[in-house]
Protein backbone atom coordinates (compact mmCIF):
# COMPACT_ATOMS: atom_id res chain seq x y z
CA UNK A 1 0.00 0.00 0.00
CA UNK A 2 1.30 3.66 -0.76
CA UNK A 3 1.79 5.78 2.05
CA UNK A 4 0.00 8.37 0.95
CA UNK A 5 -3.75 7.56 1.81
CA UNK A 6 -6.00 8.23 -1.17
CA UNK A 7 -9.31 10.60 -0.52
CA UNK A 8 -12.06 8.25 -0.01
CA UNK A 9 -15.91 9.30 1.74
CA UNK A 10 -15.63 7.59 4.87
CA UNK A 11 -18.72 5.97 6.43
CA UNK A 12 -20.56 6.92 9.34
CA UNK A 13 -19.64 4.69 12.37
CA UNK A 14 -21.90 3.81 15.23
CA UNK A 15 -22.77 0.66 17.00
CA UNK A 16 -24.24 -1.53 15.04
CA UNK A 17 -21.30 -1.46 11.96
CA UNK A 18 -17.98 -0.44 14.57
CA UNK A 19 -16.75 -4.05 13.85
CA UNK A 20 -16.49 -3.90 10.62
CA UNK A 21 -15.05 -0.44 10.07
CA UNK A 22 -12.48 -0.90 13.57
CA UNK A 23 -11.61 -4.67 12.66
CA UNK A 24 -8.58 -3.13 10.71
CA UNK A 25 -7.28 -1.79 13.65
CA UNK A 26 -6.07 -5.77 14.93
CA UNK A 27 -5.82 -6.59 11.79
CA UNK A 28 -9.07 -8.44 11.17
CA UNK A 29 -12.42 -8.67 9.03
CA UNK A 30 -15.47 -9.23 11.38
CA UNK A 31 -19.03 -9.71 10.99
CA UNK A 32 -21.69 -10.31 13.02
CA UNK A 33 -22.92 -14.10 13.13
CA UNK A 34 -25.94 -15.68 14.75
CA UNK A 35 -24.61 -17.87 17.79
CA UNK A 36 -27.23 -20.04 17.75
CA UNK A 37 -27.33 -21.36 14.16
CA UNK A 38 -23.93 -20.21 13.28
CA UNK A 39 -24.59 -17.52 10.12
CA UNK A 40 -22.60 -14.79 8.94
CA UNK A 41 -24.80 -11.51 8.67
CA UNK A 42 -24.00 -8.53 6.27
CA UNK A 43 -24.71 -5.85 6.04
CA UNK A 44 -25.15 -5.67 10.24
CA UNK A 45 -28.39 -5.94 11.92
CA UNK A 46 -30.52 -6.44 14.87
CA UNK A 47 -31.58 -10.26 14.59
CA UNK A 48 -30.44 -13.24 12.45
CA UNK A 49 -32.80 -13.20 9.36
CA UNK A 50 -32.99 -17.21 9.28
CA UNK A 51 -33.39 -18.05 13.18
CA UNK A 52 -34.81 -14.64 14.49
CA UNK A 53 -32.13 -15.26 17.08
CA UNK A 54 -30.94 -12.16 18.65
CA UNK A 55 -28.05 -14.02 20.01
CA UNK A 56 -25.50 -12.51 17.79
CA UNK A 57 -22.09 -12.24 18.46
CA UNK A 58 -18.72 -10.44 16.42
CA UNK A 59 -16.79 -13.00 14.88
CA UNK A 60 -13.70 -12.65 12.74
CA UNK A 61 -12.97 -14.50 9.50
CA UNK A 62 -9.66 -15.54 7.48
CA UNK A 63 -10.08 -12.62 5.33
CA UNK A 64 -10.02 -15.17 2.24
CA UNK A 65 -12.34 -14.55 -0.88
CA UNK A 66 -13.37 -14.90 -4.28
CA UNK A 67 -14.13 -12.46 -6.62
CA UNK A 68 -17.80 -13.40 -7.86
CA UNK A 69 -17.62 -10.44 -10.64
CA UNK A 70 -15.67 -6.57 -11.08
CA UNK A 71 -15.80 -3.59 -12.82
CA UNK A 72 -12.77 -1.40 -13.80
CA UNK A 73 -14.18 2.20 -13.00
CA UNK A 74 -12.67 4.54 -15.69
CA UNK A 75 -15.20 7.84 -14.73
CA UNK A 76 -13.73 10.55 -11.77
CA UNK A 77 -17.27 10.76 -9.98
CA UNK A 78 -15.84 13.04 -7.37
CA UNK A 79 -13.39 15.60 -7.05
CA UNK A 80 -9.98 13.88 -5.79
CA UNK A 81 -10.97 10.64 -7.21
CA UNK A 82 -8.09 8.31 -8.50
CA UNK A 83 -8.84 6.47 -11.98
CA UNK A 84 -8.71 3.56 -13.10
CA UNK A 85 -9.84 1.61 -9.91
CA UNK A 86 -11.35 -2.02 -9.36
CA UNK A 87 -14.98 -1.79 -7.71
CA UNK A 88 -15.98 -5.58 -6.70
CA UNK A 89 -18.09 -8.10 -5.07
CA UNK A 90 -16.16 -10.68 -3.17
CA UNK A 91 -17.51 -13.54 -1.39
CA UNK A 92 -15.88 -14.80 2.00
CA UNK A 93 -14.58 -18.57 1.65
CA UNK A 94 -17.01 -19.11 5.24
CA UNK A 95 -20.00 -18.95 3.88
CA UNK A 96 -21.58 -18.53 -0.23
CA UNK A 97 -23.77 -15.58 0.44
CA UNK A 98 -21.02 -13.58 2.44
CA UNK A 99 -20.23 -10.94 0.11
CA UNK A 100 -19.06 -7.46 0.10
CA UNK A 101 -18.48 -5.04 -2.13
CA UNK A 102 -14.86 -3.65 -2.46
CA UNK A 103 -12.03 -2.47 -4.22
CA UNK A 104 -9.06 -4.89 -5.71
CA UNK A 105 -5.64 -2.98 -5.08
CA UNK A 106 -2.14 -4.21 -5.40
CA UNK A 107 -2.59 -5.45 -8.97
CA UNK A 108 -2.99 -4.24 -12.76
CA UNK A 109 -6.61 -3.57 -13.06
CA UNK A 110 -6.08 -5.71 -16.12
CA UNK A 111 -5.71 -8.58 -14.31
CA UNK A 112 -8.25 -9.04 -12.41
CA UNK A 113 -10.69 -11.97 -12.99
CA UNK A 114 -14.06 -13.31 -11.98
CA UNK A 115 -12.90 -16.44 -9.68
CA UNK A 116 -9.65 -14.77 -8.51
CA UNK A 117 -8.81 -15.89 -5.23
CA UNK A 118 -8.03 -12.70 -3.02
CA UNK A 119 -7.33 -11.78 0.89
CA UNK A 120 -8.07 -8.85 2.67
CA UNK A 121 -5.65 -6.02 3.42
CA UNK A 122 -6.77 -3.05 5.08
CA UNK A 123 -6.46 1.24 4.51
CA UNK A 124 -5.43 2.97 7.71
CA UNK A 125 -7.63 6.27 7.87
CA UNK A 126 -6.45 6.37 11.49
CA UNK A 127 -7.56 10.28 12.49
CA UNK A 128 -10.94 8.86 11.49
CA UNK A 129 -10.67 5.69 13.47
CA UNK A 130 -11.88 3.82 10.10
CA UNK A 131 -9.88 1.20 8.37
CA UNK A 132 -11.20 0.16 5.44
CA UNK A 133 -11.35 -3.70 4.15
CA UNK A 134 -9.91 -3.91 0.55
CA UNK A 135 -8.99 -7.34 -1.10
CA UNK A 136 -5.52 -8.05 -2.62
CA UNK A 137 -4.80 -11.26 -5.00
CA UNK A 138 -4.15 -14.42 -2.63
CA UNK A 139 -0.86 -15.75 -4.28
CA UNK A 140 -1.62 -18.89 -2.09
CA UNK A 141 -4.90 -19.39 -4.11
CA UNK A 142 -7.45 -21.03 -2.49
CA UNK A 143 -6.71 -22.92 1.00
CA UNK B 1 -54.56 -12.16 -28.66
CA UNK B 2 -55.37 -15.64 -26.62
CA UNK B 3 -58.83 -15.74 -25.10
CA UNK B 4 -60.04 -13.28 -22.12
CA UNK B 5 -59.28 -14.95 -18.59
CA UNK B 6 -62.24 -16.75 -17.14
CA UNK B 7 -64.53 -14.49 -14.98
CA UNK B 8 -63.60 -16.38 -12.32
CA UNK B 9 -59.98 -15.46 -12.96
CA UNK B 10 -60.62 -12.42 -13.67
CA UNK B 11 -62.39 -11.57 -10.23
CA UNK B 12 -58.89 -12.14 -9.00
CA UNK B 13 -57.01 -10.25 -11.13
CA UNK B 14 -57.83 -6.66 -9.53
CA UNK B 15 -55.76 -4.49 -11.71
CA UNK B 16 -57.97 -5.21 -14.79
CA UNK B 17 -60.59 -2.77 -13.34
CA UNK B 18 -57.90 -0.19 -14.39
CA UNK B 19 -57.66 1.95 -18.01
CA UNK B 20 -54.96 4.10 -18.73
CA UNK B 21 -56.78 7.32 -20.02
CA UNK B 22 -54.37 9.73 -20.73
CA UNK B 23 -50.53 10.48 -21.34
CA UNK B 24 -48.89 13.27 -21.82
CA UNK B 25 -45.43 15.47 -21.43
CA UNK B 26 -44.36 18.79 -21.17
CA UNK B 27 -40.93 20.34 -23.44
CA UNK B 28 -38.07 17.64 -23.09
CA UNK B 29 -34.34 18.78 -23.66
CA UNK B 30 -30.90 18.08 -22.49
CA UNK B 31 -31.22 21.59 -20.14
CA UNK B 32 -34.34 23.56 -20.17
CA UNK B 33 -33.37 25.74 -17.52
CA UNK B 34 -37.51 26.11 -16.18
CA UNK B 35 -39.04 26.25 -12.90
CA UNK B 36 -39.38 21.83 -12.54
CA UNK B 37 -43.19 22.91 -11.26
CA UNK B 38 -44.01 24.28 -14.59
CA UNK B 39 -42.49 21.31 -16.45
CA UNK B 40 -44.58 18.86 -14.14
CA UNK B 41 -47.03 21.04 -14.31
CA UNK B 42 -47.16 21.14 -18.45
CA UNK B 43 -47.28 17.06 -18.22
CA UNK B 44 -49.82 17.00 -16.32
CA UNK B 45 -52.54 19.13 -17.96
CA UNK B 46 -51.32 17.78 -21.19
CA UNK B 47 -52.55 13.89 -19.87
CA UNK B 48 -55.70 15.56 -18.41
CA UNK B 49 -56.94 17.37 -21.65
CA UNK B 50 -55.68 14.07 -23.42
CA UNK B 51 -57.95 12.24 -21.40
CA UNK B 52 -60.70 14.42 -22.40
CA UNK B 53 -60.91 15.27 -18.32
CA UNK B 54 -60.87 18.71 -16.56
CA UNK B 55 -58.67 18.86 -13.01
CA UNK B 56 -61.75 19.17 -11.42
CA UNK B 57 -62.51 15.08 -12.69
CA UNK B 58 -58.87 14.09 -11.06
CA UNK B 59 -59.38 13.04 -7.69
CA UNK B 60 -56.49 10.87 -7.15
CA UNK B 61 -53.12 11.93 -7.34
CA UNK B 62 -49.44 9.59 -7.54
CA UNK B 63 -46.21 10.67 -8.16
CA UNK B 64 -42.47 9.08 -7.61
CA UNK B 65 -40.08 9.73 -5.56
CA UNK B 66 -42.12 12.65 -3.79
CA UNK B 67 -40.37 16.19 -3.19
CA UNK B 68 -36.80 15.57 -2.60
CA UNK B 69 -34.13 18.30 -2.26
CA UNK B 70 -31.28 15.84 -3.48
CA UNK B 71 -29.90 14.43 -5.45
CA UNK B 72 -30.38 17.76 -7.39
CA UNK B 73 -32.67 17.41 -9.73
CA UNK B 74 -33.93 14.24 -8.67
CA UNK B 75 -37.89 15.19 -8.52
CA UNK B 76 -39.36 17.76 -9.88
CA UNK B 77 -42.26 18.39 -7.92
CA UNK B 78 -43.69 16.43 -4.77
CA UNK B 79 -47.56 15.35 -4.79
CA UNK B 80 -48.14 18.90 -1.85
CA UNK B 81 -46.83 21.32 -4.73
CA UNK B 82 -48.90 19.65 -7.62
CA UNK B 83 -51.89 19.24 -5.68
CA UNK B 84 -52.00 23.15 -4.65
CA UNK B 85 -51.07 24.34 -8.31
CA UNK B 86 -53.73 22.33 -9.39
CA UNK B 87 -56.52 22.94 -6.44
CA UNK B 88 -57.57 19.52 -6.61
CA UNK B 89 -59.70 17.99 -4.04
CA UNK B 90 -58.48 14.33 -3.77
CA UNK B 91 -59.74 10.94 -2.66
CA UNK B 92 -56.04 9.24 -2.33
CA UNK B 93 -52.47 10.10 -3.07
CA UNK B 94 -49.11 8.71 -2.40
CA UNK B 95 -45.65 9.50 -3.36
CA UNK B 96 -42.85 7.64 -2.73
CA UNK B 97 -39.64 5.99 -3.46
CA UNK B 98 -40.19 2.88 -2.03
CA UNK B 99 -42.00 1.25 -4.78
CA UNK B 100 -41.38 -1.78 -7.73
CA UNK B 101 -39.70 1.37 -9.74
CA UNK B 102 -41.08 4.56 -10.95
CA UNK B 103 -43.86 3.28 -12.29
CA UNK B 104 -44.92 1.97 -8.78
CA UNK B 105 -46.45 4.98 -8.72
CA UNK B 106 -48.35 4.24 -11.88
CA UNK B 107 -49.11 0.58 -10.02
CA UNK B 108 -50.49 2.02 -6.84
CA UNK B 109 -53.03 4.25 -8.81
CA UNK B 110 -54.03 0.96 -10.71
CA UNK B 111 -54.65 -0.61 -7.39
CA UNK B 112 -56.37 2.37 -5.85
CA UNK B 113 -58.66 2.82 -8.65
CA UNK B 114 -59.30 -0.95 -8.68
CA UNK B 115 -60.45 -0.89 -4.91
CA UNK B 116 -62.71 2.59 -5.63
CA UNK B 117 -60.35 4.79 -3.43
CA UNK B 118 -60.52 7.18 -6.91
CA UNK B 119 -62.30 7.70 -10.30
CA UNK B 120 -59.36 9.54 -12.13
CA UNK B 121 -55.39 9.45 -10.73
CA UNK B 122 -52.98 12.04 -12.46
CA UNK B 123 -49.87 9.84 -12.38
CA UNK B 124 -46.67 12.34 -12.52
CA UNK B 125 -42.94 11.95 -12.78
CA UNK B 126 -40.40 14.64 -13.47
CA UNK B 127 -37.39 15.76 -13.65
CA UNK B 128 -34.20 18.26 -14.56
CA UNK B 129 -30.87 16.59 -13.93
CA UNK B 130 -29.67 17.95 -17.04
CA UNK B 131 -30.24 21.63 -15.61
CA UNK B 132 -29.12 20.69 -12.12
CA UNK B 133 -25.59 19.12 -13.50
CA UNK B 134 -25.25 22.57 -15.98
CA UNK B 135 -22.03 22.11 -17.21
CA UNK B 136 -20.03 20.84 -14.70
CA UNK B 137 -20.54 17.03 -15.54
CA UNK B 138 -21.78 14.44 -13.36
CA UNK B 139 -20.12 14.85 -10.19
CA UNK B 140 -22.41 18.01 -9.65
CA UNK B 141 -24.86 15.63 -8.92
CA UNK B 142 -23.16 12.58 -7.22
CA UNK B 143 -23.95 11.76 -4.02
CA UNK B 144 -20.50 12.22 -1.35
CA UNK B 145 -18.51 14.30 -0.50
CA UNK B 146 -14.54 15.79 -1.62
CA UNK B 147 -11.54 16.17 0.05
CA UNK B 148 -11.67 17.66 3.79
CA UNK B 149 -15.67 17.40 4.05
CA UNK B 150 -17.34 16.20 7.37
CA UNK B 151 -19.71 14.49 4.80
CA UNK B 152 -20.36 10.83 5.74
CA UNK B 153 -21.66 7.89 3.93
CA UNK B 154 -24.63 6.19 5.83
CA UNK B 155 -27.57 3.78 5.08
CA UNK B 156 -26.84 1.56 1.77
CA UNK B 157 -24.74 3.92 0.66
CA UNK B 158 -22.46 3.12 3.52
CA UNK B 159 -21.16 -0.16 1.83
CA UNK B 160 -20.64 1.79 -1.33
CA UNK B 161 -19.20 5.15 -1.05
CA UNK B 162 -16.06 4.07 0.82
CA UNK B 163 -15.40 2.37 -2.21
CA UNK B 164 -15.60 4.88 -4.39
CA UNK B 165 -18.98 3.24 -6.09
CA UNK B 166 -21.57 6.34 -6.29
CA UNK B 167 -23.03 5.61 -8.92
CA UNK B 168 -25.51 2.68 -10.64
CA UNK B 169 -23.38 2.59 -13.33
CA UNK B 170 -20.88 0.95 -11.49
CA UNK B 171 -23.05 -1.40 -9.54
CA UNK B 172 -24.92 -2.44 -12.74
CA UNK B 173 -21.43 -2.57 -14.79
CA UNK B 174 -20.55 -5.66 -12.31
CA UNK B 175 -23.62 -7.76 -13.46
CA UNK B 176 -23.06 -7.14 -16.75
CA UNK B 177 -19.25 -8.47 -15.86
CA UNK B 178 -20.78 -11.36 -14.17
CA UNK B 179 -23.58 -11.98 -17.30
CA UNK B 180 -20.36 -11.49 -20.08
CA UNK B 181 -18.55 -13.96 -17.74
CA UNK B 182 -21.26 -16.60 -17.23
CA UNK B 183 -23.33 -16.27 -21.07
CA UNK B 184 -20.79 -15.16 -23.26
CA UNK B 185 -22.32 -11.96 -24.17
CA UNK B 186 -20.57 -9.16 -25.23
CA UNK B 187 -19.76 -5.63 -26.19
CA UNK B 188 -21.36 -5.43 -29.72
CA UNK B 189 -24.33 -7.32 -28.62
CA UNK B 190 -25.27 -4.65 -25.81
CA UNK B 191 -24.00 -2.55 -28.24
CA UNK B 192 -27.42 -3.03 -30.11
CA UNK B 193 -29.27 -1.90 -27.51
CA UNK B 194 -27.37 1.74 -27.63
CA UNK B 195 -27.56 1.60 -31.60
CA UNK B 196 -31.60 0.53 -31.40
CA UNK B 197 -32.39 3.46 -28.97
CA UNK B 198 -30.28 5.80 -31.37
CA UNK B 199 -32.23 4.73 -34.78
CA UNK B 200 -35.57 5.30 -33.15
CA UNK B 201 -34.88 8.38 -31.76
CA UNK B 202 -34.04 9.51 -34.90
CA UNK B 203 -37.73 9.48 -35.75
CA UNK B 204 -39.26 11.22 -32.91
CA UNK B 205 -39.03 15.30 -33.04
CA UNK B 206 -38.50 15.08 -28.72
CA UNK B 207 -35.61 12.90 -28.35
CA UNK B 208 -32.43 14.67 -27.21
CA UNK B 209 -29.71 12.58 -29.16
CA UNK B 210 -30.74 11.98 -33.00
CA UNK B 211 -27.79 11.70 -34.90
CA UNK B 212 -27.00 8.12 -36.55
CA UNK B 213 -24.49 6.33 -34.22
CA UNK B 214 -22.65 3.14 -35.61
CA UNK B 215 -21.43 0.26 -34.07
CA UNK B 216 -17.61 1.76 -34.72
CA UNK B 217 -19.28 5.22 -32.63
CA UNK B 218 -20.56 2.76 -29.81
CA UNK B 219 -17.48 1.04 -29.71
CA UNK B 220 -14.66 3.10 -30.02
CA UNK B 221 -16.48 6.07 -27.17
CA UNK B 222 -15.01 6.42 -23.71
CA UNK B 223 -15.15 3.90 -20.82
CA UNK B 224 -17.05 4.46 -17.55
CA UNK B 225 -17.31 1.32 -15.79
CA UNK B 226 -16.34 -1.71 -18.16
CA UNK B 227 -18.00 -3.15 -19.76
CA UNK B 228 -20.31 -0.10 -19.83
CA UNK B 229 -19.42 2.85 -22.11
CA UNK B 230 -20.95 6.05 -21.95
CA UNK B 231 -23.44 5.03 -24.61
CA UNK B 232 -24.59 2.22 -22.69
CA UNK B 233 -25.95 5.28 -20.16
CA UNK B 234 -28.74 7.39 -20.38
CA UNK B 235 -29.33 11.19 -20.80
CA UNK B 236 -30.00 13.19 -18.26
CA UNK B 237 -32.37 15.84 -19.33
CA UNK B 238 -35.13 18.12 -17.89
CA UNK B 239 -38.90 16.79 -18.54
CA UNK B 240 -41.82 15.60 -17.34
CA UNK B 241 -44.17 12.64 -17.80
CA UNK B 242 -47.76 11.94 -16.56
CA UNK B 243 -50.63 10.15 -17.34
CA UNK B 244 -54.11 9.04 -16.27
CA UNK B 245 -55.29 5.85 -14.98
CA UNK B 246 -59.04 6.00 -14.65
CA UNK B 247 -61.29 3.39 -13.10
CA UNK B 248 -62.80 1.10 -16.07
CA UNK B 249 -66.61 2.46 -14.85
CA UNK B 250 -65.57 5.56 -16.17
CA UNK B 251 -64.71 4.33 -19.87
CA UNK B 252 -67.98 6.48 -21.45
CA UNK B 253 -66.73 9.69 -19.61
CA UNK B 254 -63.08 9.73 -21.73
CA UNK B 255 -62.23 11.30 -25.09
CA UNK B 256 -59.74 8.24 -26.39
CA UNK B 257 -60.55 4.25 -26.22
CA UNK B 258 -58.91 3.73 -23.02
CA UNK B 259 -55.52 1.49 -22.61
CA UNK B 260 -56.89 -1.57 -20.79
CA UNK B 261 -54.20 -2.45 -17.94
CA UNK B 262 -54.13 -6.27 -18.62
CA UNK B 263 -51.32 -7.59 -15.53
CA UNK B 264 -49.17 -5.76 -13.35
CA UNK B 265 -45.75 -6.97 -12.02
CA UNK B 266 -44.09 -6.13 -8.53
CA UNK B 267 -42.58 -9.14 -7.39
CA UNK B 268 -38.64 -9.21 -5.61
CA UNK B 269 -38.37 -12.52 -3.93
CA UNK B 270 -33.92 -12.05 -3.49
CA UNK B 271 -32.44 -9.92 -1.03
CA UNK B 272 -33.14 -5.96 -1.88
CA UNK B 273 -29.96 -4.79 -2.50
CA UNK B 274 -27.43 -3.86 -5.62
CA UNK B 275 -24.96 -6.86 -4.20
CA UNK B 276 -26.67 -9.02 -2.33
CA UNK B 277 -29.26 -10.14 -4.89
CA UNK B 278 -29.01 -14.06 -5.32
CA UNK B 279 -27.77 -14.00 -8.78
CA UNK B 280 -25.85 -11.89 -9.46
CA UNK B 281 -26.36 -11.70 -13.66
CA UNK B 282 -30.01 -11.03 -13.13
CA UNK B 283 -32.03 -8.68 -10.95
CA UNK B 284 -35.40 -8.10 -9.39
CA UNK B 285 -36.91 -7.83 -13.13
CA UNK B 286 -36.89 -11.52 -12.72
CA UNK B 287 -39.61 -11.61 -9.98
CA UNK B 288 -41.59 -8.96 -11.64
CA UNK B 289 -41.48 -10.68 -14.89
CA UNK B 290 -42.44 -14.20 -13.90
CA UNK B 291 -45.04 -12.88 -11.11
CA UNK B 292 -46.49 -11.02 -14.28
CA UNK B 293 -47.30 -13.24 -16.92
CA UNK B 294 -48.75 -15.25 -14.14
CA UNK B 295 -51.60 -13.09 -14.04
CA UNK B 296 -52.79 -13.37 -17.68
CA UNK B 297 -53.42 -15.57 -20.72
CA UNK B 298 -51.74 -13.26 -22.91
CA UNK B 299 -47.77 -14.62 -23.63
CA UNK B 300 -44.41 -13.24 -24.48
CA UNK B 301 -45.31 -13.77 -28.00
CA UNK B 302 -48.21 -11.55 -28.13
CA UNK B 303 -46.71 -8.53 -27.33
CA UNK B 304 -45.91 -6.70 -30.33
CA UNK B 305 -44.21 -3.57 -28.54
CA UNK B 306 -42.04 -3.24 -25.86
CA UNK B 307 -40.90 -0.55 -23.72
CA UNK B 308 -38.18 -1.66 -21.15
CA UNK B 309 -36.07 0.46 -18.79
CA UNK B 310 -32.64 1.63 -20.23
CA UNK B 311 -31.56 3.33 -17.82
CA UNK B 312 -28.33 1.41 -18.43
CA UNK B 313 -28.41 -0.40 -21.73
CA UNK B 314 -27.88 -3.93 -19.70
CA UNK B 315 -30.79 -3.28 -18.03
CA UNK B 316 -32.88 -3.65 -20.83
CA UNK B 317 -31.04 -7.20 -22.42
CA UNK B 318 -31.91 -8.41 -18.17
CA UNK B 319 -35.70 -7.12 -18.84
CA UNK B 320 -35.67 -9.17 -22.26
CA UNK B 321 -34.84 -12.31 -20.55
CA UNK B 322 -37.16 -11.74 -17.75
CA UNK B 323 -40.17 -11.23 -20.14
CA UNK B 324 -39.37 -14.11 -21.36
CA UNK B 325 -38.50 -12.87 -25.05
CA UNK B 326 -35.61 -15.54 -24.81
CA UNK B 327 -34.38 -17.80 -22.36
CA UNK B 328 -32.09 -17.01 -19.07
CA UNK B 329 -28.81 -15.85 -20.26
CA UNK B 330 -29.74 -15.51 -24.26
CA UNK B 331 -30.68 -12.24 -24.60
CA UNK B 332 -27.04 -11.49 -26.29
CA UNK B 333 -27.66 -13.83 -29.40
CA UNK B 334 -31.41 -12.35 -29.29
CA UNK B 335 -30.20 -8.92 -30.16
CA UNK B 336 -27.53 -9.90 -32.16
CA UNK B 337 -27.33 -7.94 -35.07
CA UNK B 338 -30.04 -5.73 -33.98
CA UNK B 339 -33.20 -6.67 -36.59
CA UNK B 340 -35.63 -8.25 -33.81
CA UNK B 341 -35.28 -5.59 -31.70
CA UNK B 342 -35.90 -2.95 -34.81
CA UNK B 343 -38.87 -0.98 -35.17
CA UNK B 344 -40.11 -3.15 -38.17
CA UNK B 345 -38.28 -6.69 -36.26
CA UNK B 346 -40.27 -9.11 -34.62
CA UNK B 347 -40.41 -6.99 -31.13
CA UNK B 348 -40.03 -3.28 -31.28
CA UNK B 349 -38.28 -1.83 -28.95
CA UNK B 350 -37.65 1.09 -27.22
CA UNK B 351 -39.47 2.69 -30.11
CA UNK B 352 -39.25 6.79 -28.67
CA UNK B 353 -35.43 6.09 -28.28
CA UNK B 354 -35.82 5.00 -25.10
CA UNK B 355 -33.13 7.06 -21.92
CA UNK B 356 -29.94 6.30 -23.56
CA UNK B 357 -31.12 8.44 -26.78
CA UNK B 358 -34.56 10.53 -25.70
CA UNK B 359 -33.61 11.15 -22.10
CA UNK B 360 -34.03 10.39 -18.63
CA UNK B 361 -37.58 10.56 -17.75
CA UNK B 362 -37.09 8.00 -15.56
CA UNK B 363 -39.28 5.18 -16.03
CA UNK B 364 -42.38 7.14 -17.07
CA UNK B 365 -41.33 7.96 -21.14
CA UNK B 366 -41.43 3.57 -21.26
CA UNK B 367 -44.92 4.15 -20.23
CA UNK B 368 -45.98 6.84 -22.16
CA UNK B 369 -44.18 5.13 -25.31
CA UNK B 370 -46.55 2.39 -24.36
CA UNK B 371 -49.21 4.10 -24.53
CA UNK B 372 -48.73 6.14 -27.81
CA UNK B 373 -47.66 3.21 -29.72
CA UNK B 374 -51.34 1.39 -28.62
CA UNK B 375 -53.15 4.55 -29.76
CA UNK B 376 -51.24 4.85 -33.03
CA UNK B 377 -50.02 8.76 -32.28
CA UNK B 378 -46.71 7.39 -33.12
CA UNK B 379 -46.15 9.57 -36.29
CA UNK B 380 -43.40 8.68 -38.57
CA UNK B 381 -42.13 5.74 -35.36
CA UNK B 382 -45.17 4.34 -35.02
CA UNK B 383 -45.16 0.32 -35.23
CA UNK B 384 -47.14 -0.59 -38.30
CA UNK B 385 -49.86 -3.37 -37.82
CA UNK B 386 -52.17 -1.53 -35.12
CA UNK B 387 -50.10 -3.40 -32.04
CA UNK B 388 -52.35 -3.96 -29.41
CA UNK B 389 -50.53 -5.37 -26.67
CA UNK B 390 -47.57 -3.42 -25.11
CA UNK B 391 -45.22 -4.03 -21.99
CA UNK B 392 -43.93 -0.81 -20.11
CA UNK B 393 -40.97 -1.69 -17.62
CA UNK B 394 -39.09 0.35 -15.24
CA UNK B 395 -36.34 -0.28 -12.89
CA UNK B 396 -33.10 -2.07 -12.75
CA UNK B 397 -31.16 -3.09 -9.58
CA UNK B 398 -33.94 -4.50 -6.55
CA UNK B 399 -36.35 -2.06 -7.87
CA UNK B 400 -38.87 -3.43 -10.48
CA UNK B 401 -42.27 -3.10 -12.13
CA UNK B 402 -43.99 -4.23 -15.30
CA UNK B 403 -47.40 -3.58 -17.14
CA UNK B 404 -48.88 -5.23 -19.26
CA UNK B 405 -51.14 -3.39 -21.59
CA UNK B 406 -53.91 -3.93 -24.37
CA UNK B 407 -55.75 -2.08 -26.60
CA UNK B 408 -58.95 -3.63 -28.20
CA UNK B 409 -60.05 -2.56 -31.34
Amino acid sequence: MSTEVPFRILPRVGKRNEHYWHGGRDGELRFQRCADCGYYLHPPTVLCPLCHSKNIVIEAVSGKAEILTFTINYQPWMPGLEVPFVLAVVRCLEQDDLRITTNIVGCDPEEVKIGMPVKVIFEAHEDEEVWIPLFTPDESGRP
Amino acid sequence: MSSPASSESFDLIGERRAVISGAGQSDIGRRLYRDPLELTLDACLAAVSDAGLTTSDIDGLSTYPGGMETPLGFSGAGITEVHDALRLNLNWWTGSMELPSQLGAVINACLAVSAGLAKHVLCFRSVWEGSAQGNEGRSAVMPGGSPGSSYRASGFMEWLLPYSAPSAAMWIAMMANRHFHEYGTTREQLGQIAINARKNAALNPNAIYRDPMTMDDYLNVRMISTPLSLYDCDVPCDGGTAVIVSQIDTVDDLRKPPIQVEALGTALHGRPSWDQFDDLSTMAVRDAGSQMWGRTDLKPQDVQVAEMYDGFSFITMTWLEAMGFCGKGESGPFVEGGSRIARDGELPLNTHGGQLSAGRLHGFGFLHEACVQLWNEGGERQVSGNPEVAVACAGGGPMAGAMLLTQRR
